[in-house]
């Protein structure tokens, strides 16, 4: 009833390929995106945009990237951490040069050298897969940490070994470093985001994306199908590092404020594994849905306790902390392997039917 | 299909629920403490002691004197694992609580708060840690690191080795081995000690340690017997201080040559090593033990009565421990600082700094407090955030840390000019680093 | 030309100057690599017999010898005064937690999880690290532990060998590990081949369905495969633990069987065992002569580099079956 498409003609092959075909998805959408852009910011608190927000979206973001190479090309990577680092690295290194250019410029190009890495460390795709390729792409995880930390041009020769952030205004309006406000840094990192995944919605749709999914499908079929196997794998590197890459520089600039480069750790790359896993291996969705789930579920289960007053140990909770997320990630695969997204797939099709299921 | 619904429902639940519980929690009549600690992780070996001595004094004075000046202490512990993201999201979740005072205890959070603390109106009390150019009161007048730099505390390790060869200009010709947790911590003191070793004539060899190596380090000291350093200076924290502790005495090297900072001088990194790790030699500010009346109303009011997360009562008063506690001495004098000061009882960020720049604990005053001896003297100024105070060097006797030296004096005249080159430089790579507008107060 | 020097000729002039550096190198090497080799045989066995790739491998390392060290202390504190009945009563506990744990994680993970994708158990077992981590801190705490090597009756001290000029000494503790190593290899070797079970389970590794036709109950063979990497946990958390202490750190080492694995192949126990030494040898002998030219510390990931280039001429690893692939 609620998601009835019934009445909803297509007369042109343009609006039957379209990326959302039903009315009541660009509704949802509209409603989403009006509640993103104009009542978060005027009414979200500091706390809710700032520690919440603004990291969900940069990890949106960076899941997608993963989700392009791992969900939608069938390589596994375990360097998405690494990745984002030689975004938020390449990014400071570029302001530090160019003061003069706009820092958002900047942001965005840091995401071709992060794609220029991401293409060397994907050579090895061309011989190995599945796990062992995972492997691989551990070793540029480790080797890009140990840059990090050992050359120190890459942190301007700073004692600390740290990166920080200067503060960069646009249109006069201070949008980096400590006096910007939460809610500006916010528009920005959704307007990225928002664009970023059209972006991305559209490569899906186009050439290149069923030409990933055919690779992922099966390589070798594939590659009888007239698709060239290297360069395509090498683009699914390029572009997913692109994304991590952005989302990294973004990470540093826009939410931190200057990073150690253990931020960028092994664990970095795990988390954003998890997100693309729970909530769905191929879907853009879901990568959103498994952004919030595994980043901002711990914060609530962590605020919990406190609400109710309970008087539990900070440690205690963070141990509980860990219980309770690894049982729901099991709990979610076994309920449903495919993630968040299928998920809200079957709540659509129940919507649909409802109130009269067949 | 069942379990599909459930967690349908669940789903939907959660997200109602989010709106909910992430308002912030209103505020509460008294003093906010927020404690950043780490109880779970890798660095847990250091964290757990800290955050029981930050926790109990407090506690303690809540339960003995209702508090400070009459206000009560709220004091709440947001775990960070010393991970970067939570100690973010810590901070911002204690930010809308006005909280007087931030302690990371973890230098990449510490940095990540510096440009942030002017902002917002926080003082942070980064003690003995963090970004060693802080001292300089002029370019952060909102971060604090007493009572010593890292580079106050290498050099304060040099004067000790030069005592015992007999002279620092002694030291020409020998080497000096620097084991390192390969991070912005263990990276800092490197450029002091190329300095020092230009002056002095002395040759370093440079040993990092990744994070991921900490519990693996026989490859690295097989270099350390091949190179054969006469000394081994070590800045360690975590899993990293007892495994080298261990390694070291593998290797047959002299254990009284290997000489620690106040990081990897906890019970807890030589214990594991047993007798071997005799003459294992550490930096410490605070003194070791519970023979101190303040430690003693501790045991009292707080871990006798089960307010207290200690695992055993005879982990009380160990050495890190008494660093948690020392940390604590200085939170609670610069809150009573700014009550003096402003004749407020509930005082706020900006009070607690002029409390914090008015900082001074004379030896008198460490004996008020029931802490004879327990730190030396400490001074803070407007333009000295740190006070370079000394150290002094404990020594592990196969069961516990004695006290081995007096208090050493840093080499101020070769710290304080790197330290007002970092700051400077600092200021200026981040263009726009705000001039300082606070007012000095003078010392009460 | 001075560059080349000190890559190509320098390191092996410092070889043949110390031989006794050399050997200690490459005796440190060897017992690196057979921990790590301890680890990757954990993974294999998980691997061989359910196809899962089982990340919490490392955790369960962990796990296991917190649990050791945490009941031994309760029995010493409830009055078992005799430390080294004790020590052994806790170990017979913790080999019992390790099979209460198979179970359970045959019955409420992989039952459930039956015929999913390589990487959704893969996944799976993320939540089974993370679920660990939380419990294990939760019972047990964070503090380090001091693991009861005396108690246990292993040695301590070092045997030392004035050879080559020079001075060669060997942990007893690390004697005592590669002992125990190759007992246990050669135990499962035994266990595999000769005993019912183990036959059932290679029959498993060969192909789920047909093995399941003849009969081979699929759950019991998980539970011993679990029970059995719960084991060899144990083993390989005893002897890190020896070696410095046991705290959740030790967890990232266990990342370096991802490399031993790759280079020995998921499927080979003769593989982990070689590709564990390999590793471990040639990160020692790399840090140790090539290492200090680009400024040490290069064990982090000097590992994963020597596995990519086996892989490329190997993409299956050293002693991995051929991979055919059918349209």
């Amino acid at each position: 009833m609620f998601y009835r498409e019934a009445g909803q003609f297509k007369t042109t092959y343009e609006s039957d390929q379209s990326v959302f075909p039903i009315r009541q998805d660009r509704i949802g959408l509209a409603i989403i995106l009006v509640v993103a852009f104009v009542v978060v910011p005027l009414f979200g608190s500091s706390f809710l945009v700032n520690a919440v927000l603004i990291p969900f979206l940069v990890f949106s973001l960076a899941a997608i990237g993963l989700n392009l190479l791992t969900g939608y090309t069938g390589l596994l990577s375990l360097g998405s951490g690494a990745f984002m680092g030689v975004g938020a690295y390449a990014c400071y290194k570029l302001t530090t040069y160019f003061p003069g250019v706009n820092i958002l410029v900047w942001i965005v190009c840091s995401g071709f050298f992060s794609a220029l890495v991401g293409v060397f460390f994907g050579l090895p795709s061309m011989r190995i897969k599945g796990f062992y390729l995972a492997v691989a792409t551990l070793a540029a995880q480790f080797f890009l940490e140990w840059c990090f930390l050992r050359i120190p041009w890459l942190y301007n020769n700073n004692i600390s070994g740290a990166i920080e952030v200067p503060t960069r205004t646009l249109f006069g309006l201070i949008i980096t470093g400590p006096n910007a406000a939460p809610q500006t840094r916010y528009l920005i990192v959704l307007t990225i985001v928002t664009l970023m995944t059209l972006a991305a919605s559209n490569l899906m749709h186009g050439r290149i994306g069923r030409m990933w999914m055919a690779v992922r499908d099966m390589d070798i079929a594939a590659e009888l199908m007239g698709i060239r196997l290297l360069p395509t794998k090498l683009t699914a590197f390029a572009v997913s590092s692109f994304y991590c890459g952005v989302a990294g520089a973004m990470l540093v600039f826009l939410w931190y404020g200057g990073a150690e480069p253990n931020v960028f750790s092994i664990d970095q790359s795990f988390l954003i594994l998890f997100m693309i896993i729970v909530g769905g291996l191929g879907s853009l969705l879901g990568s959103f849905l498994g952004a919030a789930l595994i980043f901002i579920l711990p914060i609530i289960l962590r605020t919990v306790p406190a609400q109710f007053g309970l008087p539990i140990h900070a440690a205690t909770v963070e141990h509980l902390t860990f219980m309770i997320v690894g049982a729901l990630i099991i709990f979610f695969l076994i309920v449903e392997p495919h993630g968040l997204a299928r998920l809200w797939q079957i709540a659509k099709q129940k919507l649909r039917v409802w109130p009269f299921p067949y | 299909m069942k379990v599909k619904h459930l967690v349908l429902r669940a789903a939907l639940g959660v997200l109602l629920g989010t709106g909910a519980v992430v308002a912030p929690a209103q505020a509460q009549e008294g003093i906010y403490v927020p404690l950043m600690t780490y109880r779970t992780g890798p660095f847990a070996t250091s964290g757990i002691p800290i955050a029981n001595g930050m926790h109990d004094y407090l506690s303690m004075l809540n339960a003995r004197d209702g508090g400070i000046g009459g206000a009560k202490l709220i004091i709440e512990e947001c775990e960070t694992g010393y991970d970067t993201k939570k100690g973010l999201e810590c901070y911002e979740q204690v930010k809308s609580k006005n909280p007087v005072v931030t302690n990371p205890w973890s230098t990449g959070i510490t940095l990540g708060l510096i440009p942030k603390a002017s902002v917002d109106k926080i003082p942070i009390l980064s003690m003995a840690y963090g970004l060693s150019a802080s001292a300089v009161g002029n370019d952060f007048p909102w971060v604090f690191n007493p009572p010593a730099t890292y580079w106050d505390g290498l050099s304060m390790i040099l004067k000790h080795i030069g005592a015992k060869e007999g002279g620092l200009d002694k030291l020409k010709g020998k080497t000096i081995g620097y084991i390192f947790f390969d991070g912005g911590y263990g990276r800092e003191p490197i450029p002091l000690l190329e300095q020092l070793a230009k002056d002095y004539g002395f040759t370093i060899k440079l040993y990092p340690v990744p994070v991921s190596e900490m519990q693996n380090q026989s490859g690295l000291w097989l270099n350390v017997r091949r190179d054969r350093p006469s000394w081994m200076v070590m800045w360690g924290w975590g899993a990293m201080n007892p495994t080298a502790v261990k390694e070291a005495a593998k290797i047959g090297f002299p254990m009284d040559h290997l000489v620690g900072v106040w990081w990897s001088g906890g019970e807890d990194d030589a214990r594991p090593t047993g007798p071997e790790a005799k003459g294992y030699t550490t930096l410490n500010f605070s003194a070791v033990g519970a023979n101190f009346p303040a430690i003693q109303d501790i045991l009292k009011n707080v871990v006798d009565k089960g307010g207290s997360q200690v695992a055993s009562k005879d982990k009380v008063g160990e050495s890190h421990y008494n660093k948690g506690v020392y940390n604590s001495v200085l939170i609670a004098e610069a809150i009573r600082n700014a009550q003096k000061l402003t004749g407020k009882k509930v005082v706020n960020g900006d009070d607690v700094r002029r409390g914090l720049e008015t900082l001074n604990i004379s030896a008198a005053r460490w004996k008020e407090l029931g802490l004879a001896e327990f730190g030396s003297p400490l001074a803070v100024s407007c333009t000295d955030h740190n006070g370079h105070q000394s150290a002094y060097l404990q020594q592990w006797d196969g069961d516990k840390w004695v006290k081995v030296s007096d208090w050493i004096e840093p080499m101020k005249d070769k710290v304080q000019p790197l330290l007002d080159a970092a700051a400077k430089e600092y200021v200026e790579k981040n263009a726009g680093w705000p001039k300082r507008t606070e007012t000095c107060d003078k010392a009460s | 030309m001075n560059l080349l020097y000190m890559i190509f000729v320098d390191p092996f002039m410092q070889m043949a100057a110390a031989p006794d550096l050399l050997v200690q190198t490459l005796w440190e090497g060897l017992v690196g690599g057979m921990l790590y080799a301890l680890i990757a045989l954990g993974f294999v066995l998980i691997f061989k017999a359910s196809g899962v790739f089982n990340f919490a491998q490392g955790i369960m390392v962990v796990f296991a010898a917190l649990t050791l060290v945490g009941t031994y202390h309760l029995l010493v504190l409830y009055g078992v005064s005799n430390t080294h009945l004790a020590a052994y009563v806790a170990l017979a506990i913790t080999i019992g937690v390790m099979f209460v744990l198979a179970y359970s994680v045959e019955r409420l993970v992989l039952r459930p999880l039956v015929n999913q994708p390589d990487i959704i158990l893969f996944m799976a077992t993320f939540g089974l690290t993370y679920f660990l981590i939380g419990f294990g801190e939760l019972v047990f705490g964070g503090e380090p532990k001091v693991m009861i090597a005396d108690a246990l009756y292993l040695p301590r001290g070092s045997v030392d060998y004035k050879i080559l000029g020079g001075l060669v000494s060997l942990q007893k503790i690390d004697i005592a590990a590669a002992v125990i190593a190759s007992l246990m290899v050669a135990a499962l070797s035994v266990f595999f081949s000769k005993t019912r079970i183990g036959r059932a389970l290679r029959a498993v590794a060969d192909s789920h369905k047909a093995a399941l036709s003849v009969g081979i109950s699929l759950e019991q063979i998980w539970v011993t495969v679990w029970f059995a990497a719960g084991l060899v946990a144990l083993v390989t958390g005893i002897m890190w633990g020896a070696r410095s202490n046991v705290s959740f750190a030790l967890q990232v080492i266990s990342l370096k069987a991802l490399p031993v694995l790759i280079l020995g192949g998921f499927t080979s126990i003769p593989g982990a065992i070689v590709g564990g030494l390999i590793i471990g040898i040639g990160e020692k002998i790399g840090e140790f002569y090539w290492g200090p030219l680009i400024g040490g510390g290069t064990d982090s990931w000097l590992a994963y580099v020597i596995a990519l280039v086996f892989l490329l001429f190997r993409p299956q690893g050293l002693f991995g079956e051929k991979i055919i692939e059918r349209i």
